[in-house]
């Protein structure tokens, strides 16, 4: 019989310490996925945040390093330049990313570092049992937002990809979802995208993730889902943002 | 190799390079600026990185990220920047990562000033940041002594998998005196086979401070307990000027042990005996060579720019069996030789050392 899908041999076959539902599962896949068909496992060096994520070499086969909250844009930069031909990539949540780490994103896109980014956005900080992200939707209710978040005392989502699209430091910037199959699919082409990105030396990129949690959301898994595609990009629209291979 | 008229900033960022160290990340802060300056004009030449971080978190995560790729990484910085730094050193030390963190220190605490000052030991020896760990740190008096000093910083972080700080003082930094370079022999360090290098060939490495799993992160803490006591039955290094003979020994470090090198050398022309210990490793502390002294001496005296940081130190050495006085000056302020022996002369009880110590005072 011929095998047409199986498990990427770069992702450990291990109990998920993930919740039921939960976003991170797919994209580790999904990155496996790629290191295998591109054979590159002994050329790939990754980068685990602080939160749900932390845990991300449990899954990968590959060599991988911790970094502190929100520092992964400055460890990876310092591994990339002892091994400029290597791909590295950074996995990171929207606390991490956009709340402690925004410093060092931003400085790392502004000087172009040859590193892909791979930004998980579920809108809330899952670790720490579900308080406000800086990319919580306005209304939506969190453990510190028992009200909603309101713009006036809370501030407004920051939409990531647009605010670093502004810096001539970077190439690729898109945002994706997981809501559904295809949208999976463009997620692994986005993924690549990123890669292709780096292994051409074309610099900086960043793909953001629209991901479930529905655990701290209060929803079911297939409400998770529709509140991505109804209300989560409404407020983060899906979609390339820059493109180096593009002419704007 | 021709001396070199250097700053001992600019001595320790090229004897870091003769070190073979090539990914240096800084950001400004007085009085260490020099240092960055250079390697911004160094590290290209030797095919080295210089990046400029947005922060000196980002300074030490990217040095965070060199180590654990398995190249020889330094940074540095001055007193508020190495507060900052002490999230990464933590990481460091958990991660086992390798580097050399040089801290010229200003005066404190907060903004402080720019002038030298001591004030900073507590958080470079005693961990400084979260959780049990130490950062071996080396403290050199003399320009030369801050090159000596990189080389044996870099093998020792290599050596033991563990950040290694440099401390000085804006004096030690900003000072000029020769300088000459050498490479020392090559140590037997042991190769880097944990660093991320991608998994070809070989089981994947992974580099983490992070034991979820009930009792591996006390497991974990016992091992890197039992490292630390290694480093310090191994690593303690000291000067010792005139103990043997002396009735007063004073303890000090850096820019203060050179001003107690003054009060040694003119104590030798009379019967009062004054002998020195400089500590050169502050972590491990050399409690041994103290605890010996305090058992002959009449006291002993420590002498630093801080209100009293060492000094404590100095006395958990002694327990009691001599008394330990201490002298201190804070925020910039620099003791003199005249002052310390004025020191001398209210702690020692005996009227006629105290005529013999009144003579010294005079002596140029």
């Amino acid at each position: 019989m011929q095998s047409i899908y199986e498990r990427p041999k770069t992702f450990i076959d291990t109990a998920t310490h993930f919740c039921p539902g939960c976003g991170h599962g797919i994209v580790l896949r999904l990155i496996a996925e790629i290191i295998d068909a591109w054979g590159i496992r002994g050329k790939t060096i990754g980068l685990a945040p602080v939160g749900c994520a932390v845990l991300a070499y449990n899954y990968l086969d590959i060599d991988m390093c911790e970094a502190a909250h929100g520092r992964p844009p400055a460890v990876a930069t310092g591994i990339k330049r002892v091994h400029p031909d290597h791909i590295v990539f950074a996995y990171q949540g929207d606390g991490d990313l956009a709340a402690i780490g925004t410093a060092e994103i931003i400085h790392a896109a502004n000087r172009g570092e040859n590193i892909t980014f791979i930004f998980v956005n579920n809108a809330i900080y899952g670790m720490t049992n579900g308080q406000m992200a800086p990319t919580t939707l306005l209304g939506q209710k969190t453990a510190t937002t028992p009200s909603g978040r309101d713009a006036i005392n809370y501030g407004n989502p920051i939409r990531v990809c647009e605010l670093l699209s502004v810096l001539d430091g970077t190439s690729y910037l898109e945002r994706v979802c997981l809501s559904t199959p295809e949208n999976v699919r463009k997620t692994k082409k986005a993924i690549e995208k990123g890669f292709k990105t780096q292994r051409e030396k074309k610099g900086f990129s960043l793909i953001e993730i629209l991901s479930p949690c529905p655990i701290y959301w209060r929803m079911d898994a297939n409400e998770a889902m529709r509140y991505i595609d109804e209300e989560m990009s409404g407020t983060f629209p899906l979609g390339v943002v820059k493109d180096w291979e593009r002419k704007n | 190799m021709m001396k070199q008229l250097l700053t001992g900033n600019e001595a320790a960022a090229e004897a870091a390079i003769v070190a073979g160290c090539r990914f240096y990340y800084g950001y400004p802060i007085t009085p260490q600026n020099e240092l960055i300056n250079y390697m911004s004009i160094r590290m290209p030449q030797v095919g080295g990185t210089f990046i400029q971080a947005e922060s000196e978190i980002a300074a030490i995560s990217m040095v965070h990220g060199s180590a654990a790729a398995g190249g020889r990484a330094m940074t540095s910085s001055s007193s508020p920047g190495i507060s900052l730094k002490q999230e990464g050193i933590s990481y460091l030390a958990g991660s086992e990562l390798p580097c050399v963190i040089v801290n010229i220190q200003r005066g404190g605490p907060g903004l402080g000033d720019i002038s030298a000052s001591q004030a900073d030991y507590f958080q470079a020896v005693k961990g400084g940041g979260h959780g049990d760990y130490h950062t071996i740190v080396l403290a050199p008096s003399s320009v030369q002594e801050m090159a000596d000093l990189v080389y044996d910083a870099f093998d020792l972080a290599d050596k033991y998998r563990n950040p290694v700080m440099i401390l000085g003082d804006a004096q030690i930094g900003q000072l000029m005196e020769p300088v000459e370079f050498y490479k020392k022999p090559k140590k037997n360090i042991s190769p880097k086979n944990w660093a991320l290098t991608g998994a070809e060939g070989r089981k994947r490495n992974i580099v983490k401070s992070f034991y979820p799993v009930k009792g591996q992160l006390e497991e974990f803490n016992a091992y890197l307990q039992k490292k630390y006591k290694t480093i310090e039955e191994h690593e303690v290094r000291y000067e010792a000027v005139n103990i043997h003979k002396a009735d007063v020994v004073l303890v000090a470090y850096g820019t203060s042990a050179r001003i107690c090198k003054e009060v040694v050398r003119k104590s030798r022309r009379l019967e009062f005996k004054v002998g020195l210990v400089r500590p050169i490793t502050l972590w491990p502390f050399p409690k041994e060579i103290i605890r010996k002294i305090s058992e002959r001496v009449q006291c002993i005296l420590t002498v630093e720019m801080s209100a009293g940081q060492m000094v404590e130190d100095v006395r958990l050495a002694v327990e009691g069996r001599c008394p330990v006085h201490f002298y201190g000056r804070t925020g910039g302020g620099v003791p003199t030789s005249s002052e310390v022996i004025k020191k001398i002369v209210e702690v020692v009880p005996n009227s006629r050392a105290a005529n013999t110590l009144l003579q010294l005072a005079e002596v140029k």
